[in-house]
């Protein structure tokens, strides 16, 4: 008997909804860039998906078809070309603390400590004086408490992701979303903070959008697994995982999983 | 046998590193295994070659009879000759002290390295002083009264001392008035340019024709147009100054990541933040190239505006200095001038350091 229940457009996951979290509702959305000689790039194809509250959604795809695109669209960055996203029956039209970003590269400020870093969010919606608590719980969550006055050259790249991450968390967001955020973390670091983001989901109970090259990153973490195709992306399948968290990593079901994603993103032969 | 080898072989190694790196004694406590061997004393000959070019330059001074010049004398060269002498006697005890092994152990260690590096320019400077004596008051190659020996700046400060004190006054005054409002002025269209696309739009055509005009040119009209000479230098010190850290706070300003505005906007920065929490600090190292380059031209409107109209400052005591043939005080106002002028660099250097820490590391200074 397998827990595990493999469809193709699965109702938004049940998890017990917090007012802490957002419900994002991407709604057809098509985007695309105007290159230099004119000609209009087709990136995203008439994608639609729902994040239910707390829930914990991964998004796997080739590199280049659009997810870190998806990702700006929802962040407010940048408007859709076509089609609409909302959170919580609101259009997003712009960016919001609610919705905080941990992009692909750190974007760490160079000229800020990573103290002044994390910092950021809440100095930037003017409530640094009664947060400064939370700064330094973010630092000692990423493990960075020693690091608080180095500046972001003297970061190794994994440490430097981790304080975006926490640059992020700080903000205490109703929708987390993360662009491959542990992709530059050694191997170790990677599985201690792949955990330590179950657990902070778990805890605060935010909605994730979480994008990632790694399946089996996205079969440990997430409750719903989109997949993607090469640009223009459509969306190709959805996977639900059922799996009770903590999740263990040589839980055959995942093993399963696994070759399934793996298929969809064409690439079970080589496997 | 090996074991009295290893003493010896330390022993060299300890006298030959380099001074600075002895204030920085390896983390390791393996150098207290080297302590029982301190050689007794470790001269420093470079502090000894320095100290012979003063005592050189004393005698020099003192024992060689100046050339009959067209008039009575030198002033001052017996005094110059007694102070190089003092300062040889001090630098040989000072030589002395540094060459103590026990000094590189103690708080002492980063003077005494600093005291060490400077000796070559002590020998330097020494030797430069002793030619330039010898060449004028002594066998007078280089005649009065275009030429004066160093003993005679002695007699320009002592003689005219408060004339000097009260130009020198005034051209500070005039010339950080100007750079102030110059950089004022200049960082604010610097910043209105680089971040709103109609400044830009009517601002930047107007510096890109007026700007590679040279402020100079514009002087008569400035002192037709403005109610004082003062004034009208002020102005053109400003545009001097104005004009490179507008240019290069735009340039700063425009190059700025966008992911660094993404970044904050997603927190929930407003525009007031985006551009003084983001843009501003990002554009900083820019802001600096062209407060050096805006300063350096600064210098160069000051004097020729002292020059031509304002009647009070170092440029106006140049003038003055020439209109009497007395080129010594125009040495001496020279003096004065580069020392005035290469501080305010070096203080910008210490601003620029302190402000911009953030960027040792990343680029190579
Ligand atoms: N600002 C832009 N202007 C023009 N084209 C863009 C822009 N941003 C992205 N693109 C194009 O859109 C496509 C998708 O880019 P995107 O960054 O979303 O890919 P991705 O799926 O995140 O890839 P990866 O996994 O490698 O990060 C690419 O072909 C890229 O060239
Ligand atoms: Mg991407």
């Amino acid at each position: 008997m397998v827990a595990a229940a493999l469809r193709t457009v699965p109702p938004p996951h049940s998890v017990p909804a917090t007012n802490h979290a957002s419900h994002i509702h991407i709604e057809h959305v098509s985007h695309g860039f105007e290159s230099p000689a004119g000609e209009f790039l087709p990136v995203l194809e008439d994608v639609s998906l729902e994040i239910a509250p707390g829930e914990f959604v991964a998004l796997l795809g080739p590199s280049g078809c659009g997810k870190s695109t998806l990702l700006r669209l929802v962040a407010g960055l940048e408007p859709a070309t076509q089609g609409t996203i909302t959170q919580d029956g609101t259009t997003i039209t712009r960016p919001d603390p609610s919705r905080i970003v941990a992009f692909q590269d750190p974007t760490l400020f160079p000229w800020r400590t990573v103290w002044d870093n994390v910092a950021l969010g809440p100095q930037a919606q003017g409530r640094l004086k009664a947060n400064k608590a939370s700064v330094e719980a973010a630092l000692c969550k990423v493990g960075l408490e020693g690091f608080a006055k180095s500046y972001p050259h003297q970061l190794s790249g994994g440490m430097a992701q981790r304080a975006a991450l926490a640059r992020a968390l700080v903000n205490d967001p109703k929708v987390l979303i993360l662009d491959e955020p542990l992709g530059k973390l050694d191997s170790l670091t990677r599985l201690e903070m792949q955990s330590e983001l179950v657990s902070l989901w778990r805890k605060n109970g935010f909605s994730v959008l979480l994008v990632t090259h790694d399946v089996e990153e996205a079969l440990f973490l997430a409750q719903r697994v989109v997949i993607f195709s090469p640009r223009p992306a459509k969306i190709v399948g959805e996977l639900s995982i059922e799996r009770p968290y903590p999740r263990h990593r040589d839980d055959p079901t995942l093993t399963a999983l696994r070759r399934e994603v793996l298929d969809r993103l064409g690439l079970g032969k080589s496997w | 046998m090996s074991s009295s080898a290893s003493v010896v072989k330390s022993v060299p190694a300890f006298d030959r590193s380099p001074p600075v790196e002895s204030a920085h004694p390896p983390a390791a406590p393996a150098p207290q295994a080297a302590a029982g061997v301190h050689p007794a004393f470790s001269p420093h000959w470079q502090g000894l070659l320095a100290t012979l070019a003063w005592v050189a330059l004393a005698a020099v001074t003192l024992a060689w009879p100046n050339a009959p010049a067209g008039f009575e004398d030198w002033a001052y060269t017996t005094e110059f000759g007694i102070a190089t002498a003092v300062f040889a006697a001090a630098w040989a005890l000072l030589t002395l002290a540094a060459s103590v092994p026990a000094a590189h152990d103690t708080f002492l260690a980063r003077p005494v390295a600093a005291f060490r590096h400077t000796a070559p320019w002590i020998v330097a400077t020494g030797l430069i002083f002793a030619a330039w004596e010898i060449l004028t008051a002594k066998t007078g190659r280089l005649p009065p009264p275009f030429f004066a020996p160093p003993s005679s700046m002695i007699d320009v400060y002592v003689s005219d001392y408060a004339r000097l004190a009260d130009s020198t006054f005034n051209s500070v005054r005039l010339l950080l008035e100007g750079v102030a409002w110059g950089t004022f002025i200049g960082f604010s269209i610097g910043v209105a340019i680089g971040w709103s696309r109609a400044m830009n739009y009517w601002i930047h055509p107007i510096l890109r024709f007026l700007g590679p005009l040279p402020p100079t040119a514009l002087l008569p009209i400035a002192f037709f147009f403005f109610p004082s000479s003062h004034a009208a230098s002020v102005f053109l010190i400003a545009l001097a100054t104005g004009f490179p850290v507008a240019i290069l706070t735009w340039s700063g300003i425009a190059s700025v990541n966008k992911a660094y505005y993404d970044v904050a906007r997603t927190m929930g920065a407003s525009d007031w933040f985006l551009i003084f929490r983001v843009a501003i600090p990002a554009a900083l190292p820019q802001v600096f190239v062209g407060l050096f380059m805006g300063l350096g031209s600064s210098f160069v409107v000051l004097i020729v505006a002292e020059m031509m109209g304002v009647k009070s400052g170092l440029g106006w005591y140049l003038t003055w200095a020439q209109g009497y043939a007395s080129y010594t005080n125009m040495y001496g106002a020279l003096i004065v001038m580069t020392v005035i002028f290469s501080s305010l660099i070096s203080l910008l250097f210490a601003v620029r350091d302190r402000v911009l820490v953030w960027q040792k590391g990343i680029v190579k200074w």
